[in-house]
């Protein structure tokens, strides 16, 4: 089965929006290339994030969390932001 | 010569150093940049409070803390420093902790250093790859590593 190509958006998030983000996002995008989906990641910091209306994903480290709260978008805490199969299992779940 | 090494100048790679706990060892990551001319005192204060205000979400990976703060005045280029404990800390991450290498990254703007994260990310995805820069003993054998 293909799967679907959906126009998702997911906000990799941290503090500073250089560093952790960054590497959250491009561990996500390894990620999907694998699991064969698509979908549009930006590296943002908290203020940004909180802004952006249009995310169906937040992906952030635990600590991140509560600042994310009240959003429209589902918030996935990485714990190990290189464990590409934590970040797989954690996407795959929210996503498919 | 890969972005990593450029990242490291001179005086940014401090080994076998003692902290007392998780902001002595942040400050010394600021030492590392300020020695190396990547950024001025003022960005370490800036990565302590980062950590002091968000929590210890610098705190990547098991045993591997990445500090850093915002893009800039404080920020004369965009470089890495390395630190090295000789015992670790704890950060209070409850999956990660506790932490002996630590590695500070500043920024110039939101872009220019995206390739060396790259690189960055390329070589921690490799298992075990803490541990192999802990098993180094001297500037130069960290430096081959990251050749």
């Amino acid at each position: 089965m293909v799967c679907e190509t959906r126009d998702m958006k997911i906000v990799a998030v941290c503090g500073a929006g250089i560093g952790t983000s960054v590497l959250l996002k491009m561990n996500a995008e390894k990620v999907l290339r694998t699991l064969g989906l698509t979908a549009t990641v930006e590296a943002a910091d908290i203020e940004t994030a909180r802004a952006s209306r249009d995310a169906q994903i937040m992906l952030t480290t635990p600590e991140i969390v509560d600042k994310l709260q009240g959003l429209p978008s589902e918030v996935i805490a990485i714990d190990h932001v290189f464990d590409l199969t934590e970040i797989s299992e954690k996407l795959a779940k929210a996503m498919l | 010569m890969s972005l990593l090494l450029g990242a490291l100048g001179p005086g940014s790679v401090l080994l076998d150093r003692v902290a007392q706990d998780w902001e002595s060892a942040v400050r010394l990551v600021g030492d590392g940049l300020v020695a190396s001319s990547r950024t001025t005192p003022a960005y370490t204060d800036a990565m302590v409070a980062t950590i002091k205000d968000l929590g210890p979400y610098i705190v990547i990976a098991p045993g591997l803390a990445m500090p850093h703060a915002r893009p800039g005045d404080a920020v004369l280029a965009t470089g890495m420093s390395l630190v090295v404990l000789r015992e670790p800390v704890s950060f209070g991450n409850s999956k990660n902790d506790p932490v002996r290498v630590l590695f500070g990254l500043a920024a110039q703007d939101h872009d220019k250093h995206l390739e060396l994260l790259s690189e960055f990310a390329g070589k921690f995805s490799q298992p075990d790859f803490v541990k192999s820069l802990l098993s180094c003993r001297s500037e130069d054998e960290i430096r081959q590593l990251f050749a």
